[in-house]
């Protein structure tokens, strides 16, 4: 105990400055159930048709009572630290739930597809009839997207290294500059790039290589962005032990700070890998689609996931069935299951071998 | 590795006047060596062991070879620096490969393009039609542009205050641990194909919303935008470009929402402790010291949605019903957008002279907008390092 | 209006971790009361529980009471941004908004709580707060330049002035000197003395002459040891803490002996 004392305590006299009227603790519980039993009445009265609606009015009304409410108890301040929290939180309500329901639906909609045939056998002569699967088109997103990596990996980590390492001046601004500019390319512009100078004119058919000169223009910038980030955070120090044993620039970088940032290097190239494995708009003018097994990435129409699944809703054809469809989600659902994987590798990747500096 | 050292000095003391030199040469070399060790080890967790062993093996050989002194003293000086300019050319000409690249899609579709400006009965810009395979050829992207715009400002309009709601939600709102969960689940997001976006969209969120859509145009019609005009029954709702803008929205939340967030996450300790000292609720303090701190990566993030929204290609074109008309009333079925009349047209338009132009002259105009779109969120970037730094 | 500050066995909390064990001090109205002790015994994170910005920090409670003219702070209908409002606070780094004005700094207590006044009198708490903080000649000129563009010093007397036109009752400083040089705390130091007139300040300082230079009354903190909680170890008239203190411990440490 270490009270010591001084002076003597002033009685408290008038009501006090400090004390601010405040909302019950259950009034945002409350403010919600009179918003929903108000939207709900409203649409038997109104004979609103929709759950989306109810929803929305629900939600709006809540906001309006505990805003409303909150400024009549607690004044101008209060009322709008309140309108602006409750805004901020269903914001976040309000994007979660949409991508929880496509996540949710396509599980549905795509596990029944999911059987040992569906990933053992091709399309070839199966038509709009039950069976067949997508082996074909499995075969054919892991060679093109492969090719991709092959292609843009050594590519995007050699810029990177320039503009880490050595760039300054105005070519590396440039670089730097289009390397922002270029991630912004919409995937339809690098497929329909490829297809005016690789097909167009020239004789060629459609083969799945082309598709993998089009993702690999999707992952490059993704891939310098991404390696150069882990470069910098190889520290300084680093390289200067290196060269102070009068280790040349391009050793030290080979040997000491590829080394250094390698899981972040393997992290960035998964992310990227993942980023292009499920598109599909260059895919549709450089790939085309063949029901039967092409291994050879490099001649012939190729299948692949994302043209599996625009084949099977008709989207290419024009003419869709029921089995056609639940095929298709079937896909997509294997589709997003690599997707997820790659990235949640890349990540449990990144944060196993985080420098622990900082 | 301690004896090879002291043989490489011994050597060289016997071979070179200059033995002073190489002697403190080989013992720095072996502090540093251990340093670089100790360093190595600790930044790269477990690829610590294998990393320190090849920090050590070039060491090695320049010790055994002193010629590669930093100094140039060296005979075999030439070699390596030969190592140094062809590494340095590798990077440097990765990095103009991608220039190249650039200039390339600029050039192609530019070339390729050229003959859509020929032999159209319509006008390139003002026509709402795409036939570039009727004869003769009647197209024009009057209508691709105005679904592009629209459903992309949509997407914007709804996404980008729910986007930076999350932001401030995962940097300032929730407690840490809850906020790095959802951080990371808000990232998975973002790489869901948006071939599941669309698939959703037209499956799910079409046939689900009618009612809701009917609901706009009865009760909000008396703005023109949301009425519909032509419906007679719920079951005449659909797949309108409201819906196209909604489900870019969701798609381009995620990826908004993680660049703000990042800015929030700068904001400086003391300039909200000094907003907190001066009696400020918590949206006070988040308006005097967050917003403005985050404005420019607000806008920035912004522009990069807008970017995306705009040249998404397969979500638009499953959702959307084309129609080819310029029509401004939202809820009503119809519109196009660049990219998905490119993914959508591509098949039928190889079979005649002008459909593959056309084509490519749509792809350009999307180019050069998305082009502008990020090169001015970059400039936006640009200039906020320079005021901080 | 200057108020006078009671506080109770107050425990303060990080989560689960105590960092102050126990501390009772009353604090008389217009006077100028120094915290001292070695970094880690608790004295800032004192200081903040006078006007509840500890709590700010996630994990961050108190129990026990801090009486503010016998008013309980921690009371269950007091509302902490109030409690802000009348116990100011000056932080050890100078910290202006750096996106506003010397002179939208100045007000942004009321452009915070979205105050209207006209023009004249937010003219007139400008110029008298920037005079009450002694900045008024430095900067009149350029009343529109950025806040951030002011020396170290010109900064914290910003700081102070932000502070003091809202009119608070009690001002706490946390370090308000450590990051400036010799010439720039003495001009704080003199400002101290000055606002001492109408606020009662209490001040936590490292640095021992500053404590006996400014202060009235002084109130030594201690750690028991590593892991164990800040301790307030002894409180007194300032001349007693520096030449008879009643503690060994406080007595080692303005020797020198140790912190």
């Amino acid at each position: 105990m270490t009270s010591l004392a001084a002076g003597s305590r002033p009685t408290r006299t008038q009501p006090s400055e400090l004390v601010g009227a405040r909302l019950p603790r259950w009034a945002p519980v409350a403010a919600a159930v009179a918003g929903v039993v108000l939207a709900l009445a409203l649409k038997a009265v109104l004979g609103w048709t929709g759950w989306l609606t109810a929803f929305f009015s629900a939600a709006l009304l809540f906001v309006v009572v505990l805003t409303g409410w909150s400024f009549r108890v607690e004044g101008r301040r209060r009322a709008k630290d309140r309108l602006a929290s409750t805004l901020i939180y269903s914001s976040f309500v309000a994007a979660l739930v949409p991508l929880v329901l496509i996540l949710g639906y396509i599980v549905v909609k795509g596990l029944p597809a999911f059987n040992a045939d569906f990933f053992t056998h091709s399309m070839n002569g199966v038509g709009s009839r039950a069976g067949g699967g997508l082996y074909a088109a499995f075969i054919g997103t892991l060679e093109q997207v492969a090719i991709a990596a092959i292609i843009a990996l050594p590519i995007g980590l050699f810029t990177a290294i320039y503009l880490v390492e050595y760039g300054k001046g105005g070519f590396a601004r440039a670089v730097t500059f289009f390397v922002d500019v270029m991630t912004g390319v919409p995937s339809i512009v690098a497929g329909l790039f490829v297809y005016t100078f690789l097909l167009l004119g020239t004789g060629l058919r459609p083969f799945g290589a082309a598709g993998s000169i089009a993702l690999a223009i999707l992952m490059l910038p993704v891939v310098v962005r991404s390696s150069e980030e882990m470069l910098k955070l190889v520290p300084r120090e680093l390289r200067d032990a290196s060269y102070a044993l009068g280790v040349p620039k391009w050793r030290t970088i080979v040997k000491v700070v590829l080394p250094t940032a390698l899981s972040g290097l393997i992290t960035s190239a998964l992310l990227a890998i993942a980023r292009v494995a499920g598109e599909t708009a260059p895919l549709i003018l450089l790939v085309g689609y063949a029901a039967k097994i092409n291994n050879n990435p490099f001649h012939g129409d190729q299948a692949t996931l994302p043209m599996f699944v625009w084949d099977q809703l008709g989207k290419r054809t024009g003419n869709a069935s029921d089995f056609g469809e639940a095929r298709a989600w079937g896909a997509a659902l294997t589709l997003v299951l690599l997707v997820l994987l790659l990235n949640v590798g890349a990540r449990l990747l990144a944060r196993l071998a985080r420098p622990k500096t900082r | 590795m301690p004896e090879t050292w002291d043989r490489v000095a011994a050597d060289d003391r016997a071979a070179d006047p200059r033995t002073a030199e190489a002697e403190l040469l080989a013992e720095a070399g072996e502090h540093g060596t251990a340093a670089t060790e100790a360093l190595t080890g600790r930044l790269a967790g477990t690829a610590g062991s294998g990393a320190s062993g090849t920090v050590a093996a070039p060491t090695r050989r320049h010790g055994a070879a002193p010629a590669a002194a930093p100094h140039g003293v060296s005979i075999t000086g030439r070699s390596t620096r030969v190592g140094d300019r062809v590494f340095k050319g590798l990077a440097a000409g990765s990095g103009g490969l991608l220039l190249v690249v650039m200039a390339a899609i600029a050039v192609f579709l530019i070339w390729k393009a050229l003959p859509a400006f020929s032999g159209n009965s319509g006008n390139l810009i003002t026509t709402q039609a795409w036939r570039p395979q009727s004869s003769p050829p009647f197209f024009g992207i009057a209508a691709i542009l105005f679904g592009t715009v629209v459903s992309a400002l949509i997407a914007m309009l709804v996404g980008v205050p729910v986007a930076i709601g999350i932001a401030l939600f995962i940097a300032h709102y929730a407690r840490r641990r809850m906020a790095t969960v959802l951080g990371g689940i808000v990232d998975l997001l973002a790489a869901v194909p948006s071939l599941v976006f669309g698939m959703w969209g037209l499956y799910f969120l079409v046939p689900n919303t009618r009612g809701f859509q009917s609901w706009l145009s009865e009760y909000w019609g008396w703005l023109p935008f949301l009425k519909n005009t032509t419906a007679t029954s719920t079951a005449q709702y659909g797949q309108s470009l409201l819906m196209a803008g909604i489900v870019l929205a969701i798609m381009i939340v995620p990826t908004v929402s993680a660049v703000t967030r990042e800015v929030f996450l700068q904001v400086p300790g003391e300039t909200m402790d000094a907003a907190w000292a001066l009696g400020a609720t918590k949206w006070e303090m988040v308006r005097t010291a967050v917003l403005p701190f985050g404005r420019a990566g607000m806008i920035s993030a912004a522009m990069l949605g807008l970017g995306r929204a705009l040249g998404e290609t397969i979500a638009v074109a499953l959702v959307l019903n084309s129609g080819f008309v310029i029509n401004p009333h939202l809820t009503e079925p119809g519109g196009d957008t660049f990219a998905s009349t490119i993914a959508l047209k591509f098949g039928e338009a190889s079979g005649s002279p002008k459909g593959i132009p056309a084509l490519v002259f749509a792809g350009l105009c999307l180019f050069v907008i998305t082009l502008l779109v990020n090169s001015a969120a970059r400039m936006i970037i640009a200039r906020r390092r320079e005021f901080t730094a | 209006m200057a108020k006078q500050i009671d506080v109770e066995n107050l425990n303060v909390y990080y989560g689960d971790f105590l960092a102050v064990q126990d501390a009772s001090v009353n604090i008389a109205p217009l006077t100028v009361t120094a915290f001292i002790g070695p970094s880690g015994c608790g004295k800032s994170t004192f200081l903040r529980t006078l006007n509840r910005m500890h709590e700010v920090i996630p994990g961050g409670r108190v129990t026990g009471k801090v009486l503010l003219d016998g008013e309980d702070l921690y009371g269950s209908d007091v509302d902490p941004v109030n409690v802000r409002r009348t116990v100011g606070m000056v932080f050890q780094k100078a910290n202006p908004f750096p996106t506003m004005s010397i002179y939208d700094n100045v007000i942004a207590g009321y452009k915070i709580a979205g105050t209207r006044k006209s023009k004249n009198d937010f003219d007139d708490i400008v110029e008298r707060s920037l005079r009450g903080a002694n900045l008024w000649e430095e900067v009149k000129q350029r009343l529109n330049r950025p806040g951030a563009g002011l020396s170290g010093g010109q900064q914290q007397r910003l700081c102070i002035a932000r502070a003091i036109a809202v009119e608070p009752q009690v001002l706490l400083m946390d370090e308000p000197c450590s990051a400036l040089d010799p010439i720039s705390t003495l001009a704080i130091e003199d400002l101290i003395a000055e606002l001492k007139a109408s606020y009662t300040i209490v001040i936590v300082t490292h640095n021992m002459q500053q404590a006996a230079r400014v202060s009235d009354r002084t109130a030594f903190f201690n750690l028991a040891g590593v892991g164990q909680p800040g301790r307030l170890v002894e409180y007194d008239e300032t001349s007693k803490i520096f030449s008879n203190p009643s503690q060994k411990a406080t007595e080692d440490y303005i020797s020198g002996r140790f912190g």
